[in-house]
């Protein structure tokens, strides 16, 4: 599944992120493949935004769609 | 003296002074840190390729160096170029780490741990920590990161004495586990342990300056330093309640589009009511009537005239009609100065409330589809103030390429203040249909230009991807420094091209080019646009500034059809010298003449199709049939946006993050 399918306040494990810039800026911020994170919003057909304990990430739509999750916990 | 190591960075540091660097991620609160610790004295220094300034000061014999708030070092961006730069020259770094936000702040601190310089963490926003149910462990943080750990609340200087007194208590703390002994191979290549770090994560700037191939390891480092980060974490945070509040919840309803949008028009009505009414109106009316117009106009004409007569060359260069000490000082003081103060203001605001990146969230659905992503939202809001300043704040935007549609988009589409002033009186005596036809005529230009330009250029948007900083209430004192900083580098940068606008239109007119432009366009304006032939001088007005334009057609006597296609050209037309200038200095020659070139294009083409238009639905009248242009213009926009689709899905794509 993807980030882009996940309902508001699941929770999901991160299993692939696309590229490698990307998967430097999320490690920065907190985020890791692997990482459980809660979807904390979703706007229609627009940014996802999970969260991890009080760190909150918007991911664009087309990003969520290449991020492979697996829910839910 | 000598100078910072940093390269072309030009920071004077006395002989045996230290370097003390201050270091975090964005919005820890290292300014106050800053302005404590140098007090009044402070340089700023351009760093060479960017339009960054470092503020710099004194600390008893020592410098403190401040620079941009960064999530970690390396090259993704011109803030962590510049950071990373002056990091790896410092002597001492001074890391201020948000208590609240350990997880994410602490990685930037293990960063620079690793590239064995001297640290000491200022625990800082104790009081927000505590707020929200967060107990920090100091003495274990400091033991495990073994750097020296002081609590701070910078805004109320607490801690502050400790801090200064065990400053220099700061040594190299432990660095990611397994690091050192990659390191050390390296060390003796490289020479210093920073650099080292930087070549072993890739940094493709530090390699080059070496000599060496970039390291391809920088995702496992990373991931190791995030374990160790996220180690520390669990052992010295505990959570002591995890209430929802007031502030949480505002934060979800500013991204949702429910509530977002009323929130976004609620703020941006409030900045409409304080910019556009009361800055543009009273206090632009005594600033630049009162004052500058009343006053200080004909004091500084009469001098001249002591001098030389004002109808002479150099009269008119220096206090005529585009003076360049009387219309450039107006200008500059009087109009645009109280603007760009407030609206730095409220953007300072917007910014220190972390309300920004919400915007952003909340609209980068809309944006995506002409080619741009949320962070777009800010240059297009700041647009509406002053294009010239807006075209600068590009500089936010992640890749060349949404660099590229927003300045073009700015110029050709969006009203600045000044100029929506005009027009806003001149559709008031119109009626709302003509408001309506106005405002969805340049709004299908936005989105047909920006759908090109995002088919036609090469490559693809960045995806949004950005952080949420928690809301807060924002410093007065914070938030109108910000402004006072920010108005002053306009204003430095905003005055030399201003004197060369009024300089190039005096010139024309002194040399009688402006009669002759003036005749060169009458064919375009009466036969293609239906206008009366002086309409053209509105336009030639127009190039110097878009509402000088719109107030030269206040004085035609205009039918409604010939009032709504001269103020949709007049919007459409190029941008003023003070943009274009800036445009020529941000981009390309080549690009800047481009926006130029096709704002003349697509100002006249759609004027004159809306006047085309406007004929063949009601060929006798004055009155535009305002449903069927706008459906034509609908049916325009959806024919190219359509195509636009179709061609995008022949076209490879590649992703590009930011």
């Amino acid at each position: 599944m993807t980030l882009d399918r996940m309902k508001r306040g699941q929770r999901c494990r991160i299993l692939s992120i696309p590229s490698e810039l990307i998967r430097a800026q999320a490690l920065r911020f907190g985020i890791a493949e692997g990482e459980v994170v809660t979807c904390c919003e979703v706007i229609p057909g627009g940014p996802v935004v999970i969260s991890k304990n009080r760190q909150e990430i918007a991911i664009g739509r087309g990003l969520a769609r290449q991020i492979e999750v697996e829910g839910s916990f | 003296m000598t100078h910072c190591h940093c390269p072309g960075l030009k920071i004077e540091v006395p002989a045996g002074a230290r370097r003390i660097v201050l270091a975090g991620n964005p919005n820890t609160g290292k300014s106050v840190f800053f302005n404590h610790f140098t007090g009044m004295y402070v340089d700023v220094s351009n760093y060479p390729g960017t339009t960054l300034d470092i503020s710099y000061g004194r600390y008893g014999s020592d410098v403190v160096i401040d620079t941009p708030g960064v999530y970690g070092i390396s090259s993704f961006n011109d803030e962590e170029r510049i950071a990373r730069d002056i990091i790896l020259s410092a002597d001492l770094v001074l890391n201020v780490v948000s208590a609240a936000h350990l997880e994410r702040d602490l990685f930037l601190t293990q960063q620079i741990i690793d590239t064995g310089v001297p640290v000491i963490v200022a625990l800082n926003m104790m009081d927000d920590a505590k707020r929200m149910g967060i107990e920090v462990d100091v003495d274990r943080l400091s033991h495990l990161l073994g750097v020296p750990v002081i609590p701070t609340v910078a805004v109320k200087k607490e801690g502050f004495d400790r801090l200064k007194a065990e400053l220099l208590t700061a040594r190299p703390g432990h660095p990611t586990p397994g690091l050192e002994e990659e390191l050390d191979q390296l060390l003796n290549r490289v020479g210093s342990r920073g650099e080292a770090l930087l070549v072993l994560e890739g940094d493709p700037v530090i390699a080059a300056r070496h000599g060496l191939e970039p390291g391809t390891r920088r995702e496992e480092i990373y991931r190791r330093r995030r374990e160790r980060v996220n180690e520390i974490c669990q052992q010295v945070v505990r959570e002591t309640s995890r209430d929802v509040g007031v502030a949480t919840i505002l934060g979800r309803w500013m991204i949702k589009p429910l509530t977002g949008v009323p929130i976004l028009f609620l703020a941006l009505w409030a900045m409409y009511k304080a910019i556009g009414v009361f800055i543009a109106g009273t206090v632009v009316g005594i600033t630049e009537e009162t004052i500058m117009q009343g006053i200080y106009e004909p004091a500084v004409r009469q001098f001249v005239e002591q001098f030389i007569p004002q109808s002479s060359i150099p009269g008119t260069i220096l206090i005529g009609e585009f003076g360049l000490l009387t219309m450039t000082v107006t200008y500059l003081l009087g109009l645009l100065m109280p603007l760009v103060v407030g609206f730095y203001f409220f953007l300072s605001l917007f910014e220190d409330s972390g309300y920004l990146p919400r915007i952003a969230t909340l609209v980068d659905r809309l944006l995506t589809s002409i080619g741009l992503n949320g962070r777009g939202v800010i240059p297009i809001i700041l647009g509406f103030g002053c294009v010239t300043m807006a075209t600068i704040t590009t500089r936010l935007l992640s890749s060349d390429r949404e660099r590229k549609i927003a300045i073009f988009l700015l110029g050709l589409t969006i009203p600045c203040s000044a100029q929506l002033g005009v027009i806003a009186g001149m559709l008031a005596t119109l009626g709302p249909q003509y408001v309506a036809l106005y405002a969805l005529v340049i709004f299908s230009v936005l989105v047909m230009a920006g759908t090109l330009l995002s088919t036609l250029l090469p490559g693809k948007s960045a995806d949004l991807f950005i952080d949420l900083p928690p809301l807060r209430l924002p410093r007065l004192d914070n938030v109108l420094k910000k402004t006072g900083t920010k108005s002053y580098h306009f204003l430095k940068e905003a005055a030399p091209l201003f004197a060369l606008g009024a300089l190039i239109i005096s010139t024309f007119q002194v040399t009688g080019i402006l009669e002759f432009l003036q005749n060169l366009l009458a064919p375009l304006t009466v036969g293609w646009l239906n206008l009366p032939r002086e309409a053209a001088t509105a336009f030639i007005m127009g190039i110097v500034r878009r509402d000088f334009g719109a107030a030269g057609l206040t004085d035609l006597a205009l039918s409604p059809l010939q009032t709504i296609v001269a103020l949709i050209t007049i919007t459409l037309f190029v941008p003023c010298i003070a943009s274009i200038l800036v445009i020529f200095k941000e981009r390309t020659k080549k690009e800047a003449l481009f926006i130029w070139g096709s704002s003349w294009v697509a100002a006249f083409l759609v004027g004159g199709l809306v006047a085309q238009l406007a004929r063949l639905f009601n060929p006798a009248g004055d009155k535009v049939q305002v449903l069927p242009v706008v459906l034509a213009f609908a049916a325009l926009t959806l024919a190219i946006v359509g195509m636009c689709l179709f061609l995008r899905r022949t076209k490879p794509t590649t992703n590009i993050p930011g």
